[in-house]
């Protein structure tokens, strides 16, 4: 075999190789340069105190700011998987942050200059608020697999509505109070770490566990890769359709519990607002396709600290304000773009032709 | 070459990876003509016609077109030259009016725009033509696809086309529809249109045509005058065996047997049918037996395990699960009374091509188990494994992903994904359509075994010599009805040829 064959032939091997690499990697990989990219030019940044027994730093502030956009994420990733999408997440957030609000002021929606100092049990507020999300969750999950709409058309009916059912239950005030014990979900600490994080990673192992401990992962990964021939091997697709909805209400419940509580207040206008861009690009970004089937849970934690690390980034960088969504968005199209196999093909035939003809 | 002829190809050769679609095929259009296009599936009948009208770049051969040697670079190109298709999935904008559809892409346009009084008078004048009396500016979708096929066709000619090409027009119009259609063929016959109509019903291209070219396995059969053939011969032309006289062979009566039979019959219908999918038919299959189900396509083949499997549901007629009548609403309540399907379809209805061959495997296992028996990994692993060596699935492990397996392995998978889920009826629907010849020798061996088992397995396949090799019963459908059953030392080739072709004979001929 001549030396020239010999090349070619490794080449091939390492192009293989190099599209045989897991994107989840691939966005670890883009996280760490970012990270890197602060550790060189913000001085500060990986420096991590500790504060009446409480972790303080840049980077625990991007893991708690990170927390509601992962929740949602998460649910996100199973619904993308199914083929679906959720863009209603974040009217449904609203709307589970309203009616906590609501709970916790007693049903008061009357617009008060000082806030109302509540003491009402926690227990009625998670109960109420996770049941309206659940029920949201089911109203998408029935209107795509029982009535067959286009996820995309069905979600997008609760974006706009739920809003709108969001305003009307907080009679279009900002809900503010004062609730020492529920305001924990969002600000306070245990173990020394912010809990929105620590409620996140929960739902993180709950969400895998049941991917992994039940058959909910293999049946959404065979409704999303083909649903044709899933149905046709007596998977219940409409089932598993509803359930992935129902996770991702949920989700997203929680994350409008944690914005609620994190800012003393729910302002149904603007809470959530935008929240379905940003998970749905975490996704993707972790490596799930939006053409469904495989998934990547654990892509989607990186995709979202991607994201809010980004935001961190830009916003200590001093980067103009004017600026930040643009440089946002280059970010996100290069972590995109070396994730894409047509990319790294291209990358891998120009350093063999580099190669042979050198 | 003859005057008339508009259209030879000779010695069209194409072939894809892996593949040799057209082998060296010869093909003439006289104008004025209708020419049949005939041949079962992947026979290479639209390969040819994408060959002709660029869309695919054929690999040897000659196009002549009126006279002149000519290269075709897309199916614009073919247009312009007046080589028009229509498609059987009817290729115009569901969206806009009928008139649009018909002047898309060269609307009379007056003083700067769209002189829609023009279009839609123009457009109710060229409807006219085909006694198509429709309000031209209804959105096209919302007309029956006869209509819209009407529409298309005369989109084709007002764009002059000098070849019109018919791809299969008539599988969704119903017996009116297609007479009406066969008005209009005549009427632009006699006008000196040459007309391309391919097909797979044998009887309208015996009412309708006036040449009949079939091809089989990508190779030229011949050409033939349609008055000057026989629908016998015809039959044996596309499936490819030659068709002896014989005498007529009449299914033994084993009625003492088959009573006693009945009693322990896995599986049993009693008049099963839907209304336009499948006439009802009873059908009686045991524990290891193979019946095999022969017919034509679009005979009622594949309708006919839909029905059983749950994919459809019956309008008429029960089934009988061990002498217990039965609703089979849905897959999963098949699944239950222990029916499973490898469907006819390997890439859309089979296989989920992005998941690996370990979770192909073991999913219908996994769903009959339900929601709170998952299986671990290490189970999973192990199904996969033992039917890898079972059923010797060619794949480097486990965990490769299905879309690398050919499409032989592909089909032992499917079949490994439901004997994992230990059924007792299997209906396999063309197991060995699209394999290599030592693959399907393989299929047709497992077939056998499985029934040795102790499984009541229902083979259906076009091709009638592993049909009459493996089955102990045969059902032989035509044009959506069972017209007869064939019995054990009854069942060989001519047999159920001479079934299928009998029932043709009998719907017209009268010889």
């Amino acid at each position: 075999m001549s030396n020239k064959e010999m090349g070619a032939q490794t080449g091939e091997v390492r192009q293989a190789g190099a599209r045989n690499i897991n994107p989840v990697v691939w966005s670890a990989l883009s996280l760490a340069v970012i990270l890197l990219f602060n550790l060189i030019f913000t001085r500060g940044f990986f420096s991590i105190t500790i504060k009446e027994g409480h972790l303080f730093g840049s980077l625990i502030d991007i893991l708690k700011r990170a927390s509601p956009t992962l929740l949602i994420a998460l649910g996100m990733t199973l619904v993308i998987a199914t083929k679906g999408i959720d863009i209603s997440v974040g009217s449904v957030a609203a709307i589970a942050g309203s009616v906590a609000a609501l709970v916790v002021r007693g049903g008061d929606i009357t617009y008060l200059q000082e806030t109302i100092h509540a003491t009402v049990p926690l227990f009625p507020v998670f109960a109420f608020a996770l049941l309206a999300a659940a029920l949201c969750g089911l109203f998408n999950g029935f209107l795509v697999s029982f009535i067959g709409i286009q996820p995309i058309v069905a979600t997008l009916i609760l974006m706009i509505t739920g809003r709108g059912v969001a305003v009307l239950l907080t009679g279009g005030y900002v809900l503010n109070f004062d609730h020492a014990r529920f305001e924990f979900v969002g600000t306070g600490y245990l173990l020394g770490l912010p809990f929105p994080l620590i409620l996140a990673v929960g739902v993180f192992v709950i969400v895998f566990g049941l991917t992994k401990l039940t058959p909910l992962g293999l049946l959404i990964q065979a409704t999303g890769g083909n649903t044709t021939a899933s149905r046709y091997s007596g998977v219940n697709t409409r089932v598993v359709q509803m359930l992935v909805y129902l996770i991702s209400g949920l989700c997203s419940g929680i994350a409008g519990i944690i914005i609620t509580s994190d800012v003393r207040s729910a302002d149904a206008n603007y809470m959530g607002l935008w929240l379905e861009l940003n998970a749905i690009l975490a996704v993707v970004i972790g490596g799930t396709a939006m053409t469904g089937g495989r998934f990547k849970l654990f892509g989607t934690i990186f995709g979202a600290l991607i994201i809010q690390s980004l935001i961190t980034t830009i916003l200590t960088r001093g980067v103009q304000v004017q600026f930040t969504l643009i440089v946002k968005s280059l970010v996100v199209i290069f972590v995109i773009l070396i994730q894409s196999e047509r990319t790294r093909e291209f990358f891998a035939k120009s350093r063999r032709k580099i190669t042979s003809t050198g | 070459m003859d005057d008339q002829d508009i259209l030879k190809l000779s010695g069209i050769t194409k072939s894809f990876p892996g593949v040799l679609a057209l082998s060296d095929v010869d093909f003439t259009l006289k104008t004025g003509e209708i020419h049949a296009l005939m041949g079962e599936n992947g026979a290479g009948k639209s390969t040819l016609i994408k060959v002709f009208t660029g869309v695919y770049k054929r690999d040897a051969g000659e196009i002549v077109y009126e006279g002149n040697r000519i290269e075709v670079h897309s199916p614009l190109h073919a247009q312009e030259m007046g080589i028009s298709t229509v498609y059987q999935e009817v290729n115009l904008v569901h969206n806009l009016s009928v008139a649009e559809n018909l002047f898309l892409g060269r609307q009379p346009m007056k003083s700067g725009r769209i002189a829609w009084k023009t279009i839609n008078k123009a457009a109710v004048e060229i409807l006219d033509q085909f006694d198509l009396h429709i309000d031209v500016r209804e959105n096209l979708g919302n007309y029956p696809v006869a209509i819209q096929q009407m529409v298309a066709i005369a989109r084709a000619l007002e764009l002059n086309s000098k070849i019109l090409i018919l791809d299969e027009p008539t599988s969704s119009l119903n017996i009116e529809e297609v007479e009406k259609l066969f008005e209009q063929m005549r009427r632009l016959k006699k006008e000196g249109q040459a007309i391309i109509f391919i097909t797979h019903f044998i009887d309208q291209a015996f009412q309708i045509s006036d040449r009949i070219t079939v091809l089989r396995n990508g190779t030229y059969i011949g050409t033939y005058q349609t008055e000057a053939i026989t629908k016998i011969d015809l039959i044996s032309k596309l499936l490819g065996r030659e068709y002896e006289k014989l005498v007529q062979v009449e299914a033994k009566k084993l009625e003492e047997e088959e009573k006693a039979a009945q009693e322990d019959a896995y599986i049993r219908t009693e008049q099963l049918g839907k209304r336009g999918s499948i006439e009802p038919f009873d059908i009686k299959v045991h524990k290891g037996e193979v019946v095999g189900c022969a017919g034509l396509l679009g005979s009622g083949r594949t309708e006919l395990a839909n029905l059983l499997f749950g994919i459809d549901s019956p309008d008429r007629g029960t089934v009988y699960i061990e002498g217990k009548a039965v609703k089979i609403a849905n897959p999963r309540k098949a699944m239950k009374h222990g029916i499973a399907l490898s469907p006819e379809d390997r890439k859309e209805q089979g296989i989920v091509q992005d998941m690996t061959v370990r979770e192909n495997i073991i999913l219908a296992l996994q769903v009959r188990k339900g929601w709170f028996r998952n299986l671990s990994s290490k189970e999973q692993k192990e199904i996969a494994d033992r039917y890898i060596k079972m059923l010797d699935i060619k794949t480097p492990s486990t965990e490769q992903v299905m879309k690398n397996l050919s499409g032989g392995n592909q089909q032992k998978v499917i079949i490994a994904r439901w004997l994992a889920s230990n059924p007792q009826f299997l209906i396999l629907d063309e197991p060995t359509r699209g394999i290599d010849v030592g693959a399907k020798t393989e299929m047709q061996k497992l077939v056998v075994d499985l029934s040795k088992q102790n499984l009541a397995v229902l083979f259906i396949s076009s091709e009638i010599e592993e049909i009459s090799r493996c089955s102990n019963k045969v059902l032989v459908l035509h044009d959506r009805e069972v017209v007869q059953t064939l019995y054990s030392e009854d069942i060989n080739e001519q047999s159920i040829m001479h079934a299928i072709a009998e029932r043709h004979a009998e719907d017209t001929d009268v010889e």
